[in-house]
């Protein structure tokens, strides 16, 4: 089936063209506008991508295929990334994917049977302060545990998501520490003394 | 604690801080203002040499020293870039400044297109911050509307167009010359240098790349003047200012803090970040500054008795009571990089902690050359026959053998960004790597009954 996109999509497009000095510079927000509007960069996708900014089909698909956030084959509703680097996995990331996969019945790299969440492992999300942490399509849900991972996958199955974190991050950015607490200064010396 | 005043993150606590209003009312485009009326190019540049404004994407470069690059020729239209890809494991820093303070990168760019001589300026984000990216253009479409981004800012007939450009997922295109193919409309690899972007950039012209939170101390730097802003650090005069530190990991109180450059990781660890997370689990090590900076072992002490050793003053201390600057982190044999720490407690296994890094590495590689693309899968291949407990004592030769094999022979420091950290990992915790060649250990790094707890009800993680 032919591709094409919505006229309203169509206009960003022109929009997004007078931004470079030539058109394969959109290439990536182009693929962008058009994976929002179809889930997926099918074949046909990548045609009309080509077609649109003059050119050929196998310097779109190299792009395509280098940027793992381009999908070449059809996703869930929602794909639910798992942070897995080392900061969220040393707060229990792996906890989180386990869970998600009991929950959703299959594995990370799996779409649920019932097409509505697709779980895959991402690496560091840039969030590693306030982890374990996924992204889920567009939002970030962060300081997670298990109680909240499943409020918001109710959430996403009831078609009310809850709101993603406080893109302000008020809560885990501070400009200082709070004043010097009177709690007495760790041990250096206790701390080497575990460590040997 | 330090005596300062914020200055980067002087604005974050204001409700709607994102927004013109109220960042305009907080002083924002104050010194954007000054600047193109009453400043000439050169005096800007000059500022920012005096500054001692080392890059905060990881190099620590010096940016008045890499503007000083620029040379363009007849015909050639100079383009800004702004690094926005934060994908380094443990940095999320610039975030904190594109979601919470938009308007001062803005503000940033303005002022530094007039001192380099651009008219055209890219904020490139990774595909994932979709969200910061919509914060900046909501912020660039209020700047527009003022007039301070457009044809004329504030009435100076000097044309500075900014816009954001989206990445789609890849560590590497944060590697500069990766990011501009990737600007491009090309697949990210990066390009042989030189020639350096300077002289050959974007779309083939003169470019200047700078990170995040780089740009965004410049107002500070032009309203303060170099010199004023470089004292605020520790490290004057070699390491200026103010920056943002991060910390994540086994801490009480991770999150993003703004200080003066040259602070220790002591205090970061146990006065910005709350100490170790809990009590009865002292610190084992910590990676300074993103997972490709080598990690730092507390009970390690600094052997400099030549006084001619640039760490001769700490002679005998600890490793976390070196000033976290640029040079003092080199000259310790690991990096400054992002200033971002990963706090690890004694509950961690540093194998797993290497597999878990090289799984990254290999997943990111771009794939250009053999070392780094081979290199890397071969580290997980034999770190996970050692987790397995398949392992042979000989697998931690090979380890440090693969690594410096990759060292230097790659078109990027992606290369050298794997080997580094595997092999400070390797000189710190080598009993921990040949036990674990003895013996095998779990794989992954901490699923004991403690990291559960953080996620499950009433964790502290809630
Ligand atoms: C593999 C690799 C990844 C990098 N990732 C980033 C990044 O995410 N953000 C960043 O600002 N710089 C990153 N850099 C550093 C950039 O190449 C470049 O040095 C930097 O953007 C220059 O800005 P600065 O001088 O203001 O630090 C990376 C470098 C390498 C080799
Ligand atoms: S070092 Fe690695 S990431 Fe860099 S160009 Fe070579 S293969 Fe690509
Ligand atoms: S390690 Fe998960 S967000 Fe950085």
């Amino acid at each position: 089936m032919a591709f094409a996109l919505t006229p309203e999509r169509e206009k960003e497009v022109d929009e997004l063209l007078t931004h470079y000095p030539n058109t394969r510079a959109a290439l990536i927000p182009v693929l962008w506008i058009c994976q929002r509007q179809h889930g997926w960069i099918s074949p046909e996708v990548i045609a009309w991508v080509a077609a649109r900014l003059s050119l050929s089909t196998a310097i779109v698909k190299g792009v395509v295929t280098f940027y793992t956030m381009f999908f070449q084959e059809p996703v869930g509703e929602h794909v639910i990334w798992v942070c897995r680097t080392l900061s969220c996995d040393l707060r229990g990331a792996k906890a989180i994917q386990e869970h998600l996969e009991e929950k959703l019945g299959c594995h990370a790299g799996h779409t649920s049977k019932d097409g509505k969440f697709t779980i895959l492992k991402a690496e560091c999300l840039a969030a590693c302060g306030q982890a374990p942490m996924v992204q889920i399509d567009d939002a970030y849900y962060e300081n997670l545990t298990l109680e909240k991972l499943d409020a918001i996958i109710e959430g996403y199955r009831s078609g009310e998501p809850p709101a993603p974190a406080d893109y302000q991050l008020a809560a885990t950015t501070r400009t200082m520490p709070t004043p010097p607490a009177p709690e007495p200064e760790p041990e250096p010396e206790a701390t080497l003394e575990g460590e040997a | 604690m330090a005596d300062f005043k914020p200055l980067l993150s002087s604005r974050y606590d204001l409700e709607d801080s994102h927004t013109l209003a109220v960042a305009e009312k907080a002083g924002a485009y104050k010194v954007a203002r000054k600047a193109l009326m009453t400043m000439k190019p050169e005096q800007i540049r000059e500022e920012v040499k005096k500054a001692s404004l080392r890059g905060r994407g990881g190099a620590g470069f010096p940016a008045g020293v890499k503007w000083g690059f620029l040379n363009p020729q007849a015909g050639e239209d100079v383009y800004l870039v702004i690094n926005g890809d934060e994908s380094e494991p443990g940095t999320f820093k610039d975030r904190t400044i594109m979601n919470g303070d938009p308007h001062r990168l803005i503000e940033g760019m303005i002022i530094t297109c007039w001192a380099i001589g651009a008219h055209t300026a890219y904020i490139y984000v990774r595909g994932e911050l979709s969200h910061s990216i919509a914060y900046l253009d909501q912020a660039l479409e209020e700047a527009r509307a003022k007039g301070y981004v457009g044809d004329r800012p504030f009435g100076k007939p000097f044309p500075i167009h900014i816009y954001t450009h989206s990445g789609a997922g890849a560590y590497i295109c944060g590697e500069e010359t990766a990011l501009l193919n990737s600007l491009e409309g090309r697949r990210g690899e990066p390009r042989l240098k030189p020639p350096f972007p300077a002289i050959k950039g974007a779309f083939d012209q003169p470019t200047i790349v700078n990170n995040v939170e780089t740009i965004a101390s410049v107002p500070d730097i032009v309203e303060m003047g170099g010199e004023a802003w470089c004292n605020l650090s520790r490290l004057a005069p070699r390491d200026g200012g103010q920056r943002l530190y991060g910390i994540s990991g086994h801490v009480k109180k991770p999150g993003v803090y703004e200080a003066p450059v040259g602070i220790t990781m002591r205090e970061l660890i146990y006065e910005y970040g709350g100490g170790m997370l809990h009590d009865d689990r002292p610190l084992k090590g910590v990676i300074p500054g993103g997972s490709s900076t080598p990690v730092l072992r507390p009970d390690l002490t600094i052997d400099a008795k030549d006084e001619e050793h640039p760490l001769h003053a700490w002679h005998g201390q600890s490793e976390i009571d070196v000033p976290m600057g640029v040079d003092t982190y080199r000259a310790m044999g690991t990096m400054l990089g992002t200033c971002c720490a990963i706090v690890m407690d004694s509950s961690v296994n540093m194998v797993e902690v290497a597999r878990n890094l090289m799984r990254f590495y290999r997943h990111e590689s771009c794939g250009q050359c053999t070392p780094c693309r081979e290199g890397g899968a071969w580290l997980v291949d034999v770190l996970t026959e050692i987790c397995a407990g398949r392992g042979k004592v000989e697998d931690v030769h090979r380890i440090v053998d693969i690594s410096n094999n990759m060292m230097g022979n790659t078109i990027c420091a992606f290369g050298e960004g794997t080997a580094m950290p595997m092999l400070g990992l390797v000189q710190k915790y080598r009993e921990e790597f040949v036990e674990a060649a003895e013996k095998g250990v779990p794989l992954d790094v901490r699923h004991d009954a403690s990291t559960l707890e953080l996620v499950r009800p009433g964790g502290r993680a809630a």
